[in-house]
């Protein structure tokens, strides 16, 4: 169908006027965006009081929701459960079998571990959570990942903290509000965090591609190492990142590193720990880092 | 007993449409499609389409002149709040789209779905490819076919953008209000 014609302003004056004005504020808020973008382009916190207090406004509602959606997650898993029961009991009842062995050796480990570390006069680093809480959104139609936390500065939360659940890094506090706070999550496409590999040190970093995966790129160029399967952990280089926080499994090796993905999906945490900032100590950061990273230290 | 709008529904005469709800239900529309940063759903990529740019496209279709050339600039700061986008980039993009919207309805005046839905379409593929242009600005390397699962999305979801909006537009002009 035609359109209706009321776009055309007749003889009237002040019709006339509306119309032209309409379009000078048009195209003036195409001028606007433009200049703020490229203002925020080259200064990413700008206006960060502004998104948190909107972020602020809507958290009631998104808590309640990620709430029920838990509850409800949790009902389709008992469901599910149920339905192959009789396999996965067998299955449970073996695992568990060789759980109990791994179970002694690893007391016998911790253990062993205690007596080298008193040795060594280490103190035991596990400091206490600032906060515990739930990622209640993420930017989903964005490619930058960002997520919501339901905690800010009223919890402790303040900026460049590491958050993390029990499987591994999750991100780190990029700008914080009253009640939330937002998470660049490590698959963000400008997040590096310094990683060695778990069972040998191979140093390198992670940077995430913005697609829930991460690229390793190694430090030592040359023959590369990797193979599938290898497990990342953080390395501490430079503070910020506590060291031998579980980060990712390599899926594919590339040239100059790997493509690995996220052991801690943030979509399957119901809560997630926000640490103390981790600061290299210039006693205990002699042992196992890897040397010179060129990471600027943490802020 | 009255139930809640069997005035609007049933009485036509002596009835009007509320001006205030008739003006602010399409602003109301759009800051709610851009709210979807707050929905509990953690993505690890980029999965649901720009469900308030697609709710102003719409708005603009069904009743061309309803929002001003310049609600661009409004409705996109609100959707920069939340978006997650460098600060700006909606309120760029958006007000052009609101001006190339303009040039669209006056060259080609008579209009039909298959067109509305090519229009709707080829706008938001543009809005997303420009907004991981802005998002990459500051040197993040991201694979560009990153965006495809939501431009899927979006393409199919259109149609049904509109008609949620048609929908609203009929809540819109519902007569409650008593004519004195």
């Amino acid at each position: 169908m035609a359109p209706s014609s009321n776009r055309r302003s007749g003889s009237s004056r002040r019709a006339q006027y509306t119309t032209f004005i309409g379009y000078l504020v048009g195209g003036a808020g195409a001028i606007i965006g433009g200049a703020l973008l490229i203002v925020s382009i080259f200064n990413p916190g700008f206006m960060s009081t502004l998104r948190g207090a909107g972020t602020d406004a809507v958290a009631p509602a998104s808590s309640i929701v990620a709430e029920g959606k838990a509850d409800s997650e949790g009902l389709v898993e008992t469901i599910s459960g149920y339905l192959d029961a009789g396999r996965k009991n067998a299955h449970l009842k073996r695992d568990i079998e060789r759980a109990k062995v791994r179970l002694v050796e690893a007391d016998a480990i911790a253990e062993e571990n205690a007596r080298l570390k008193s040795l060594l006069g280490l103190m035991d680093e596990n400091p206490k959570p600032v906060a515990a809480a739930r990622l209640i959104g993420s930017t989903s139609s964005s490619t930058r990942r960002f997520a919501t936390l339901g905690a800010g500065a009223r919890s402790g939360v303040s900026v460049g903290m590491p958050v993390r659940s029990p499987m591994g890094l999750v991100g780190r506090v990029l700008e914080v509000s009253n009640s939330t706070a937002r998470v660049m999550l490590i698959t963000d496409s400008e997040s590096v965090v310094p990683v060695r590999r778990a069972k040998d040190g191979v140093p390198g970093f992670a940077q995430g591609r913005g697609d829930g995966t991460l690229q390793i790129r190694l430090i030592n160029l040359g023959i590369n190492p990797l193979k599938r399967g290898d497990t990342f952990v953080t390395s501490g280089s430079g503070g910020l990142y506590r060291p031998n926080t579980p980060i990712a499994i390599v899926a594919s090796v590339t040239g100059d590193g790997a493509i690995a993905h996220v052991i801690s999906d943030p979509a399957n945490n119901d809560y997630v720990i926000v640490e103390p900032m981790w600061a290299v100590h210039p006693s205990s950061s002699s042992q196992d880092e890897a040397p010179a990273t060129g990471e600027a230290p943490a802020p | 007993m009255r139930r809640p709008f069997e005035d609007a529904l049933t009485r036509r005469i002596n009835r009007a449409p509320s001006p205030i709800v008739a003006t602010a239900v399409p602003w109301i529309t759009v800051m709610l499609g851009s709210l979807t940063p707050a929905i509990p759903l953690i993505a690890s990529s980029p999965v649901l389409p720009p469900f308030g740019f697609m709710f102003l496209v719409a708005w603009r279709q069904i009743r061309p002149g309803l929002l001003p050339v310049w609600a661009g600039l409004p409705l996109g700061l609100f959707d920069d709040m939340y978006s997650g986008q460098p600060f700006g980039s909606a309120m760029l993009i958006w007000s052009v789209a609101m001006i190339v919207l303009d040039v669209i309805e006056a060259r080609f005046p008579w209009r039909n779905f298959w067109q509305e839905w090519l229009v709707g379409s080829l706008m938001t593929a543009v809005c997303l490819f420009a907004g991981a242009l802005f998002a990459t600005a500051s040197g993040a390397s991201t694979p560009p076919i990153l965006i495809a699962p939501q431009l899927m999305l979006a393409v199919l979801l259109y149609p049904l953008a509109g008609r949620l909006m048609a929908t609203f537009d009929r809540f819109r002009l519902l007569r409650f209000a008593k004519v004195r």
